[in-house]
């Protein structure tokens, strides 16, 4: 763990009376750096970014913000894009900038060209591209040393999730620490590291190829895939559609071929270097449950 | 028997929602619809189930009663328990009694529901909502499904339940239409549609996808020239045109779906700029 973590978790644990929500988890973000905080729902994402901005106290462990308790002061040297945006949407994009801008006693930035036609339009008016762009603004106004996104690019095209990505990194190369959630596998493997929580704990943590660790997944080529895909799957195997071939998640290749030409299914069977998602998959069914 | 919407236009007031767009959807496949917000998606779904008014183009659809189709945002009833949600879909589509019983427990548990059945559906996480909506669509085992968005907002263990469901469906012989935001997902489909701006940006197999893309991208730790490069990780990507000189140090890569709409976009956002 680097001495200079902007965002950092030791031993962090937070439990609601009988529920375990984050349970003994050691992180940290660093200057420059875009972390990437993958999890089902109600793994404990949520939660740890909560503790982390300290809108909720540990019961268990410490978090730091910026080297210390995650005080008011602190906080105010923080950008937070929450997923629903935060913000007015029967304000301007104007009103909105100024706003916030007053909030953290600064002047309110220059608009990008995108927007620049955009300035009394009521956020509400915007597509969800540019309503995205204007909440990145809005939190990167007072030039904060610590970015925490949730979920920045949900919904918006192809296109525009390449606009925000590049204020991302923009925001990383000029020194700030960017801890990111996502359900995004793409979005996922842009990130420098990534955390891996499964029911509050962390389960893996470093980069897509050192949480994919060697770890394969069976290729199943047939021509006929919904034979292939009915066999596998009533035989209790994780399978998957893929294009017009089917995949199945951590199994040994030689009991697919068994199952298949049990079924009269001609196929192929090959080792494949596993995908994130099912490396994910794989984690999060062997992670034991929390305890409080 | 295959299902389409044929050279669709769609006008909403003074915007063209769809431009003459088309997709076919066989039994037993899956088709995936991206694009991001206002692309056009559901409006395509929409007029395949017949609730939206053509200006031009035709749908070829089965009748209601063997259509099931999941709305972006709907999908049950919060004050319902998961059983309550299935049975009263259920007797809309006229079953009942051990018919309904048998087939409301055997897709709770495809969906990992059972234990869960006597919950309220507001006490349900966002992708476990989403699987009894899709649960509620299958019920009257319908010959096409139309899903808006089932994954949108759902964590990566969900969505794979998500998929395998829909898979099943479609291995039984359903034909599926199905919309998304994600490109890593989309991927996993037979065939895809890509929308933007109510056009269709390019279809078929996710090779015939990339090969609509004419030209080359191409990797390289700078960018060359700002408006046709974007951001992957720590390198930059870059779309050149057919015949375009580029340094020697941006090296052509083999794009993923992402890189390929990316530069598509692009390259249609530049015509459409150049033809006001």
């Amino acid at each position: 763990m680097s001495g200079d973590a902007l965002l950092r978790a030791t031993r962090a644990s937070r439990a609601f009376g009988e529920v375990t929500a984050v349970d003994d988890v050691t992180m940290d973000v660093g200057a420059g750096e875009v972390v990437g905080l993958l999890g089902a729902n109600g793994a404990g994402k949520t939660t740890l970014i909560r503790l982390l901005l300290g809108l909720i106290p540990v019961t268990g462990g410490d978090v730091e913000l910026l080297g210390g308790p995650p005080d008011r002061e602190r906080r105010s040297r923080l950008g937070y894009v929450p997923q629903g945006l935060g913000l007015y949407g029967d304000l301007t994009v104007a009103e909105n900038l100024a706003f916030s801008a007053q909030a953290y006693a600064v002047a309110p930035p220059d608009l990008p060209v995108a927007l620049q036609g955009s300035a009394s339009v009521l956020v509400r008016d915007l597509s969800l591209g540019l309503q995205r762009q204007v909440a990145f603004l809005a939190a990167l106004a007072h030039r904060p040393q610590v970015l925490v996104l949730d979920e920045p690019t949900s919904g918006v095209d192809p296109l525009a999730r390449a606009a925000l990505w590049d204020t991302i990194r923009d925001q990383a190369d000029s020194g700030t620490g960017v801890l990111v959630t996502t359900h995004n596998m793409q979005e996922a493997a842009q990130c420098d590291r990534l955390l891996l929580m499964s029911r509050a704990r962390l389960v893996a943590q470093g980069s897509e190829s050192d949480i994919i660790g060697g770890t394969t997944a069976a290729a199943v080529r047939t021509d006929d895939w919904a034979a292939a895909f009915a066999a596998l799957n009533a035989a209790g195997e994780p399978v998957m559609l893929s294009g017009r071939d089917v995949r199945v998640a951590d199994s040994d290749p030689d009991h697919l071929r068994d199952v298949l030409s049990a079924a009269g299914i001609g196929a192929e069977v090959v080792a494949v270097p596993a995908t994130i998602e099912e490396r994910m998959m794989v984690l999060a069914r062997e992670a034991p449950e929390a305890t409080a | 028997m295959s299902f389409a919407v044929r050279s669709a236009t769609v006008r909403y007031a003074d915007t063209l929602a769809l431009d003459d767009v088309s997709v076919v959807v066989g039994p037993g496949s899956v088709v995936v619809v991206v694009g991001g917000d206002g692309a056009g998606k559901t409006t395509l779904l929409r007029t395949l189930v017949g609730e939206v008014v053509l200006e031009s183009g035709t749908v070829d659809a089965p009748p209601a009663a063997q259509i099931g189709y999941l709305t972006a945002t709907a999908g049950s009833w919060p004050a319902l328990t998961v059983r309550q949600n299935m049975d009263f879909v259920g007797g809309i589509y006229g079953l009942s009694g051990e018919h309904l019983e048998q087939r409301r427990e055997e897709l709770l548990a495809r969906a990992g529901l059972t234990a869960a059945g006597d919950r309220l559906a507001s006490q349900l996480s966002g992708g476990m909502r989403r699987k009894l909506g899709f649960s509620m669509t299958m019920l009257h085992e319908p010959a096409l499904l139309v899903l808006d968005e089932p994954t949108t907002g759902v964590d990566p263990v969900s969505r794979v339940d998500l998929w395998r469901l829909v898979s099943e469906a479609a291995a039984a012989g359903a034909a599926v239409l199905m919309s998304t935001t994600y490109l890593d997902e989309a991927e996993r489909a037979g065939s895809l549609l890509v929308l933007d701006g109510g056009r269709a940006l390019a279809q078929g197999t996710l090779d015939e996808v990339r090969a609509a893309l004419v030209g080359t991208i191409t990797e390289d730790s700078v960018p060359h020239r700002s408006a046709w490069s974007w951001r992957r990780g720590r390198r930059h990507h870059e779309y050149w045109a057919p015949g375009e000189q580029r340094p020697s140090s941006a090296l052509a890569i083999a794009p993923d779906l992402e890189d390929v709409v990316v530069a598509l976009s692009l390259v249609r956002r530049a015509a459409v700029g150049a033809g006001r």
